[in-house]
């Protein structure tokens, strides 16, 4: 009993440094992009957050951050990120464009990013408020402190 | 798959890849390089990633109901977009816009373009080295968008710009607001001017670096703050005066030598002879103020009254539909009733009020222009911004087209980097300003 | 009046190759035959005119037609600070000379065109598709293809 104890006691400890130390990968292709920047300044800093460093290279970061619309076009490169990642590794879809397409339901865009990647948290919004984007990041530390992640969609064959 | 570079490289040098996914904030687009060490031979602009088929949805949409889609356009000066797009078509119309909204478009493009400069040189200068500038221009740029939201409801994709005016007037404290925001961006601008201009490093990095003739230019079809850094100060807000611009007083600030750091210092000035209209349209609001929303009764105790007859005394609507009460209708929409949506107390209360509403928003009818086809352009963020639009009689248009300035600018890239290095890349595409949404459509 | 005078001069000089002028709007317009374009348009750069910037090109799909696409040019001069309207009408699959001669954003304003409506250019140094990717077929902004007529580049997880 007393090795359970300590070991659920180190997951919790390590998951605590996971969530307040992420460092995301910015994949920026619209709009959102905007609303991405403003979240990471000055007046809604993500900083306070432990999640300020932006890493541009998907090797370092351990948050793909998907803002904006993704399409077809697009897809196999995402996919070629999402896989250079290293584990542990979590994906937030920012805007409705990544969610589900948004408003583009047409030939060029993938109806959400879920299509091609697995993703934890989803932020609507068009483009979503630094609030909301501020709340995700929050909701996804939370995950990562209950340390649930997809395994589901690791049973498949990718 | 085997690009054009690709084929036609030597098989001494180095090919490399940037992008899509940039960290320079600007979006997804794919420079492919062919190297010599450091110095670029030759290079391939790959486009589309962002291609979300805009014209093609247009074309399966209302006239109203595309407004959305025009806001992400340019989405770093989406009120220019829906100036553009409504401006178009009320050409086509040959609808008269009141003089209130003509004003406040005209304040809210400027704010837009202010926004789109902030943002262009907050990045051109953090890829540059120089994250505190980008950190300043962030601030100044969430004090005009904190004036945008209180006004239209959202910082960004606003949809605020309609056919035959604005959605609303200006909310009660814009003064305060907007006055603070100049203050804020004044300031912002002075310490920028401060950092940068005579920074040897930042001056090392775009003095003399991709210089463009005006003669290229012109033959790539380049307009806007790019053109005007070669030295031809064409800007179509003075030569084809649109809105109130004519009566306005403004300044075209022309570069001399067309290199990066004419872009910059262009875009610079030009925020500054924004800030002067945007003081212009106060002192015209302040001349001309809109009236005061009386008291009155509750919208239900109104729709209960009107099932009898059209209520007498006024009534008030929900903190939703703040500035679009009827008695601001004449300042800020026509009076058309065929394009424009009746007011709120007329759609509730009574009948003719509510068959305007049906016909506005019916399947098949609504805004209906005649047939025929119309180009019209306003100054965008990066140039000339004209939208085409081919209509048919009925109520979604047959061919929407944009004309996006950043298009012709970025097809300049590969010359305007070839022999350059890589290190060179990266003020130069962010000197262009190069917007996804506009470029890919 | 001066309004019309470019148009009126356009069809003196050219009255087999100007089939039809308008000025709908405020716009002048110049529909062409197909086979006088390059020599209309090289009239047009030269002075007195000067028409030295290609703003815009662009098509209009109509399916019930012969000839199907219509090409329009939209081009300024920076000089008289007018704009002129040019279009020209083209059965499917037949080519249209380009214009990367005179302007070099030409270049890609056709292949935006080529790879949106299959209009193809003669004399394009490189007409591949400029915004959809390869192993994209068909033409997107055609009036017969389909909104959402999806071409998925990699397997996705669920059909939509």
């Amino acid at each position: 009993m007393k090795g359970q104890f300590i070991t659920t006691k180190l997951n919790d400890m390590l998951a605590w440094g996971r969530k307040y130390s992420l460092f995301h990968y910015p994949y920026v292709t619209a709009c959102c992009g905007m609303e991405y920047m403003s979240t990471a300044c000055a007046h809604f800093d993500i900083d306070r957050f432990g999640a300020g460093w932006t890493r541009f290279s998907p090797r370092q970061s351990d948050l793909l951050l998907v803002v904006g619309t993704v399409t077809q076009k697009l897809a196999p490169v995402l996919r070629t990120v999402y896989d250079q990642m290293t584990e542990p590794k979590w994906v937030i879809a920012f805007g409705t464009c990544a969610v589900s397409g948004g408003i583009y339901d047409n030939y060029a865009v993938i109806q959400g990013i879920d299509q091609i990647i697995p993703v934890d948290i989803q932020i609507p919004g068009c483009p979503p408020r630094p609030e909301t984007v501020l709340d995700g990041l929050l909701k996804l530390q939370a995950k990562i402190q209950k340390q649930q992640q997809d395994w589901r969609w690791k049973k498949r064959k990718s | 798959m085997t690009t054009r570079l690709e084929k036609m490289a030597r098989p001494e040098s180095l090919l490399i890849n940037m992008g899509p996914s940039h960290p320079a904030m600007h979006g997804t687009i794919r420079v492919m390089l062919e190297l010599d060490g450091e110095r670029i031979l030759n290079s391939e602009v790959e486009v589309g990633y962002l291609h979300r088929g805009f014209e093609k949805t247009c074309e399966h949409r209302t006239y109203f109901n595309l407004l959305p889609y025009t806001d992400r356009l340019n989405y770093v000066s989406p009120l220019i977009n829906n100036v553009g797009y409504v401006m178009t078509l009320e050409k086509l119309i040959g609808l008269e816009v009141p003089e209130r909204a003509q004003i406040i478009r005209v304040l809210m493009s400027e704010l837009s373009r202010i926004s789109d400069h902030l943002t262009c040189l907050a990045a051109m200068a953090m890829e540059s080295g120089a994250f505190t500038v980008f950190l300043y221009k962030m601030k100044a740029r969430e004090f005009i968008w904190d004036v945008i939201e209180a006004t239209t409801g959202a910082r960004m994709t606003t949809s605020y710009i309609r056919i035959g005016g604005v959605r609303a007037d200006l909310h009660p404290d814009y003064q305060a607001a907007v006055e603070k925001a100049i203050l804020e961006t004044r300031k912002v601008l002075k310490d920028v001017h401060g950092l940068l201009d005579k920074n040897k490093i930042f001056l090392n990095r775009t003095r003399d670096i991709a210089i463009m003739t005006p003669e290229n230019a012109i033959s790539y079809g380049w307009t806007g703050p790019c053109l005007r850094s070669t030295g031809i100060g064409y800007d179509v807000r003075k030569a084809h005066p649109y809105l109130i611009y004519d009566r306005l007083s403004f300044d075209i600030p022309v570069g001399e030598r067309g290199d990066n750091y004419d872009r910059y210092i262009v875009r610079m000035k030009e925020m500054d002879q924004s800030l002067r209209i945007v003081e212009q349209c106060l002192e015209r609001l302040r001349k001309s103020p809109s009236p005061v929303i009386a008291e009155g009764i509750e919208p239900a105790e109104a729709v209960r009254q009107g099932r009898v007859q059209r209520p007498a005394e006024p009534v008030s609507l929900s903190p939703n539909l703040e500035g679009s009460e009827k008695a601001l209708y004449p300042g800020i929409l026509a009076a058309d009733s065929r394009y424009v949506i009746p007011p709120k107390e007329d759609a509730y209360t009574s009948i003719e009020g509510l068959i305007s509403h049906f016909k506005f928003f019916m399947k098949g009818h609504g805004i209906r222009p005649p047939k025929g086809e119309v180009y019209f352009s306003v100054e965008g963020g990066n140039g000339e911004l004209g939208f085409y639009i081919v209509s048919d009689g009925t109520d979604r248009p047959y061919r929407l087209h944009l004309r996006a300035p950043c298009f012709h600018v970025v097809a300049a890239l590969e010359e305007l980097i070839r022999g350059r290095m890589i290190a060179d890349v990266i003020p130069t595409f962010g000197s262009m300003n190069m917007i996804g949404g506009e470029l890919d459509r | 009046m001066e309004e019309t005078k470019i148009l009126e001069t356009l069809k003196e000089k050219f009255p087999n190759g100007v089939l039809e002028t308008t000025a709908l709007l405020g716009d002048e317009t110049a529909l062409l035959r197909r086979d006088d374009l390059l020599e209309i348009v090289d009239y047009l750069r030269k002075k007195p005119f000067a028409f030295n910037l290609l703003l815009d090109m662009t098509c209009v799909d109509f399916p019930g037609r012969h000839d199907r696409f219509e090409v329009v040019y939209h081009v300024f001069s920076l000089a008289l600070n007018r704009r002129l309207r040019l279009k020209l009408c083209v059965p499917e699959d037949e080519p249209v000379d380009s214009l990367t001669r005179f302007w070099k954003n030409a270049d890609w304003l056709e292949r935006e065109a080529f790879d949106m409506f299959g209009v193809p250019f003669r004399g394009h140094p490189n007409l591949t598709r400029l915004f959809m990717y390869d192993g994209f077929e068909g033409h997107p902004l055609r009036k017969d293809y389909p909104l959402r007529k999806r071409q998925p580049r990699i397997a996705l997880r669920s059909p939509e």
